[in-house]
């Protein structure tokens, strides 16, 4: 296995013991990159490659000198590590995937961007997205999709496509993505990684460029379970930056991995088991669900009875923020400026006409809609108040269950263009992702296997803040299942 | 006839609140600045930032709702106003909607000597915007815009009242009276030159003794207090015009224009805004704690009401004067500490009022900068009292403090102003004068007493005003008297 295929605790462990430097593992990501990129597509801005050696040496001498004075080192220290486009890295540009955006250099880094830097980390790049997060198939990044390692014919998955690529292709060690109904979950399920989306107000936003407020948080994308808890442990906890951001400080989740399933209740939704789910997701899933009966967890019925107003209640909340967070974009202070326009009125319009994608604009029209005065109450407060019933429906499952499981997609991943034309059957992929974002539920997924040679997730919903559980539960039927060393054979496909 | 209807007014009030820092981030709130040297990410609305809330601004708000005799609620949040404006960095402003720190308060005020009730419907809190400037002579000639974001984020308080004012004569008042809390809380400075404070006024009008309002306009851009009074009587005049023409008054915005003296529409109710407010989601909800609260009403310095019933009881200071030197921060320290200083208190606050706010007034200062200080007014009063220099003397010693910033006892050595009390020393004087002035001297011999205030201007011009007035009196009806046999 090179080096770049390798996980990051496996890298950790050999830049402890000095058997291998962080330049050595770089150059061979570099190289991986070399070979891959000009079919995958992962990245919307690389780091000049004189640039990565030169973090990685100086990572290297971070690791050395830990080591002669026998203290910890980072357990990001040293590793090739990538960043969606939508958190902002000082003197990097931060595009969004966006033609908005497109020129846009940010002043400051974002707060995980801060502490994944100070922990030694090399920042490869910055990843392919969806235009603003908005898409579940990174075919509405502004400049070009990105393809699945696995097949590319068909879509990572979105919108943290970008992220779960390289991570699978061995472009990057490890990446972070951005979860606002799935983002994270949904392209780790198509790509064969782990994408953890943490408790709303576990990991601080400052600098992640916002669509929904109330619903976005950061999470890992990473080769095993193990790489996710100790990405966790560098970018969780409080940051006076963001005041929703809770003031308790994370636990130590590596701590979580070990103690397996024996005595903890998986709850397995009536609503999310019914007709229509895929017959080859259902039997991958529901093996999962039966490994880890094998090794002492129970299962039970839960019932979630909201679950059918998720989606629409989604597409509400959503798009209302997102319409009033994408209202800053107008041409004004930064980014694009339309040319030609002789009043501030028509400067704003045409900045932001030509500035976005028809996605964007979508989704600005319907929660620009769903706000206006006289369809408030009908619309969005209602929203609201059905977000309150699903926070209920998971509060009354965790007193029986200590998770609830379902596939991450409904489907494996599909063809590119399959479904651009279709926006209500480009949302379905998110059914089963949403409510943790509506609730602020911390949410897994994990590869469970694959179906005639495509990806397949399992998903685990936990209670708030207990992201040690998912951890649990998820390290557990990795073990269990065998299939973490699994890389597509991407490597020499370039042009294929 | 103007009398047959009723004026009615509603105002809010826009205050710039004295934190040190801005609302949402660390940037300081200085005002005069070089353009779009006090920013940063969070207060432009760079893509990613988010606001942090300033608890002092929090705190001065929560100040506010106390002095204005509101409920201070316990849980409250912060709300986006969405719209679109170029000097607006996110294009929405964080304020708030439903849950306003502030409630149900009032603020009494006086008018003619009688005393009103005006109610305080909300005090809330806001992140200001920034200011555009154009280059021309005005909007529409400008070549450019340019965009200041330095006042972008500075905590702005709004405050608003009940339509509960009959006059204009009422809005000034209820003005003055909220500057004079809030200068006394210390949450603004409230200049309205340098839009620390602004105010818009709802006026409409109806036939008196009717119990329905009349339809309002919303008057903006009213730059100082009388500002404030020229438009709602004009505004008031106009419409009073239109209902008795047989006319209806149009609910629209109107601009005040200083210069020509009339309000001009702005814009209509058609074009009002949909600001599609919704919660601000990134910012926690403030629960307000009741020990908080109370912490910071036990801290609340005496509010000007309080202050002037405190100077009239102990003090004896007549009513109308403790109200202005209450209602004014600058002269409630100089009074205060010239109190302090021993001084008589209803000698202190006759001349503050008298002396020197004539001399301030001339010069355009204030009590604050005032270079007569506390310790000097009290100097002065004690050589007054204690017959060393005459009422009129200390006028003259005021005025030269004023000019030069000298003690008043150096002034007295120096000039020669002591008075004179010395019997021997005045009955020479006195005499002297009798001798030179035969015709008054029989003139009051003959009965006319008014003679014998010449004769004690005549000592006072021998003597250049330092003759002790009481002294000399007495001493010219004794000579003179002496003179008849009497
Ligand atoms: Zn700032």
């Amino acid at each position: 296995m090179r080096l770049c295929d390798m996980t990051m605790h496996a890298l950790h462990d050999l830049l402890e013991n000095g058997e291998v430097s962080s330049e050595e593992i770089t150059r061979s990501v570099l190289e991986r990159i070399e070979e891959t990129e000009g079919m995958i597509q992962s990245f919307l801005n690389l780091a000049p490659e004189e640039e990565a050696l030169a973090r990685a040496r100086q990572a290297d001498r971070m690791i050395r000198d830990a080591r002669r004075q026998g203290s910890a080192i980072s357990p990001v220290a040293g590793i090739p590590i990538a960043i969606k486009d939508n958190m902002c890295t000082r003197g990097i540009p931060t595009t969004c995937g966006s033609a908005i955006l497109s020129e846009f250099v940010p002043p400051y880094d974002a707060t995980v961007v801060k502490r994944l830097v100070d922990g030694g980390a090399v920042m490869i790049g910055k990843t392919n997205m969806d235009e603003f997060a908005m898409g579940s198939s990174t075919e509405n990044s502004r400049f070009h999709p990105t393809r699945n390692p696995w097949d590319p014919s068909r879509v990572p998955g979105g919108s943290s496509g970008g992220s779960a690529a390289a991570v699978a292709a061995g472009e990057a060690v490890a990446a972070l993505g951005s979860d606002t109904g799935g983002s994270v979950r949904q392209p780790a399920s198509f790509c064969s990684v782990v994408g953890l989306k943490p408790t709303y107000g576990r990991v601080s936003r400052y600098g992640l460029v916002a669509f929904a407020s109330s619903l976005d948080q950061i999470g890992p994308l990473t080769r095993d379970v193990r790489d996710c808890a100790m990405v966790m442990n560098v970018i969780a906890g409080p940051d006076p930056m963001d005041s929703t951001c809770v003031s308790e400080p994370a636990p130590d989740y590596t701590g979580f991995l070990d103690r397996g399933v024996r005595g903890l209740r998986i709850g397995l939704p009536r609503e999310y088991f019914g007709p229509g789910m895929d017959p080859e997701v259902r039997s991958l899933v529901e093996g999962a669900v039966r490994a880890l009966e094998g090794l002492g967890a129970e299962v039970i019925d839960v019932t979630l009875p909201h679950s059918e107003y998720a989606l629409a209640t989604y597409y509400l909340v959503a798009p209302a923020e997102a319409s009033s967070n994408l209202a800053r974009y107008d041409g004004i202070r930064y980014g694009l400026r339309a040319r030609g326009s002789q009043d501030v009125v028509s400067l704003m319009k045409r900045t932001r006409s030509e500035g976005f994608g028809p996605e964007v604009k979508r989704r600005i029209m319907l929660g620009t809609y769903a706000l206006s005065s006289g369809y408030y109450d009908a619309y969005y407060l209602k929203a609201l108040k059905v977000r309150t019933l699903l926070r209920q429906d998971l509060a009354n499952a965790f007193e029986r269950c200590d998770c609830v499981v379902s596939p991450t997609s409904p489907t494996v991943p599909f063809k590119l263009g399959e479904r651009v034309e279709d926006p209500l059957a480009m949302y379905l992929s998110d059914i089963y992702t949403i409510t943790a974002n509506l609730t602020g539920a911390p949410a897994v997924s994990v590869p469970c296997g694959f179906s005639s040679g495509l990806p397949c997730g399992i998903h685990f919903v936990g209670r708030l803040f207990e992201e040690g559980t998912l951890i649990r539960i998820a390290h557990t039927l990795e073990g269990a299942l065998g299939i973490a060393d699994m890389r597509p054979s991407v490597a020499g496909r370039r042009d294929a | 006839m103007a009398s047959e209807y009723e004026t009615v007014v509603g105002i809010e009030v826009h205050a710039e609140l004295l934190t040190e820092s801005k609302v949402f981030c660390g940037c300081p709130t200085r005002f005069g600045a070089a353009p779009n040297t006090q920013t940063c990410p969070i207060c432009l609305g760079m893509p990613g930032v988010l606001p942090v809330l300033n608890k002092r601004a929090l705190e001065f708000t929560i100040r506010t709702a106390l002095a204005l005799n509101c409920q201070v609620a316990e849980f409250s949040k912060f709300d986006r106003k969405n719209y679109f404006y170029p000097d607006l960095p996110k294009n929405y402003q964080i304020s708030q909607y439903d849950l306003p720190i502030g409630r149900n308060g009032y603020l009494d005020i006086d008018v003619d000597g009688e005393q009103k009730r005006i109610r305080i419907r909300r005090v809330h809190l806001e992140e200001e915007t920034g200011k555009s400037l154009h280059a021309g002579e005005d909007i529409i000639a400008a070549t450019h815009s340019l965009v200041d974001f330095n006042r972008a984020g500075i905590p702005l308080m709004e405050i608003v009242s009940e339509a509960d004012m009959r006059s204009a004569d009422e809005a000034r008042a209820y003005l003055n009276k909220l500057r004079s809390v809030l200068l006394a809380i210390g949450v603004s400075d409230c200049k309205m030159e340098e839009g620390s404070m602004r105010c818009e006024a709802n006026v409409s009008v109806r036939p008196v003794g009717a119990s329905e309002f009349g339809t309002q306009t919303e008057l903006k851009n009213i730059a100082s207090f009388r500002a404030v009074h020229r438009a709602i009587e004009f505004e008031a005049a106009r419409q009073i015009a239109l209902l008795k023409s047989g006319e209806h008054v149009t609910r629209e915005t109107r601009h005040w224009d200083d210069e020509r003296g009339e309000t001009v529409r702005m814009r209509g109710k058609e074009e009002a805004h949909d600001y599609r407010y919704f919660p601000e989601p990134d910012l926690v909800p403030l629960e307000i704690g009741r020990e908080w609260v109370e912490s910071i009403r036990e801290s609340m310095p005496e509010l000007p009401d309080a202050r002037r019933g405190r100077y009239v009881r102990e003090l004896g200071i007549p009513e109308y004067d403790a109200g202005l030197i209450a209602d004014s921060p600058a002269m409630t320290r100089f009074f205060e500490e010239a109190v302090g200083l021993g001084g008589d208190a209803r000698e202190i606050a006759k001349w503050m009022l008298g002396e020197l706010s004539a001399a301030l007034n001339a010069s355009g200062g204030d009590f604050e900068s005032c270079p007569v200080r506390p310790s000097h007014l009290v100097e002065t009063l004690s050589l007054i009292k204690t017959g060393r220099i005459s009422g009129k003397i200390a006028k003259s010693v005021l005025e030269d403090i004023f000019g030069t910033g000298r003690s008043p006892e150096e002034i007295v050595r120096e000039r020669g102003l002591v008075q004179i009390s010395d019997e021997a020393q005045l009955v020479a004087v006195v005499d002297k004068v009798i001798a030179a002035n035969p015709g008054p001297v029989s003139d009051f011999r003959g009965g006319k007493e008014k003679a014998l205030t010449f004769l004690v201007g005549q000592v006072m011009k021998e003597t250049r005003g330092r003759a002790n007035p009481e002294a000399t009196n007495r001493i010219l009806r004794e000579r003179l008297a002496e003179g008849t046999g009497r």
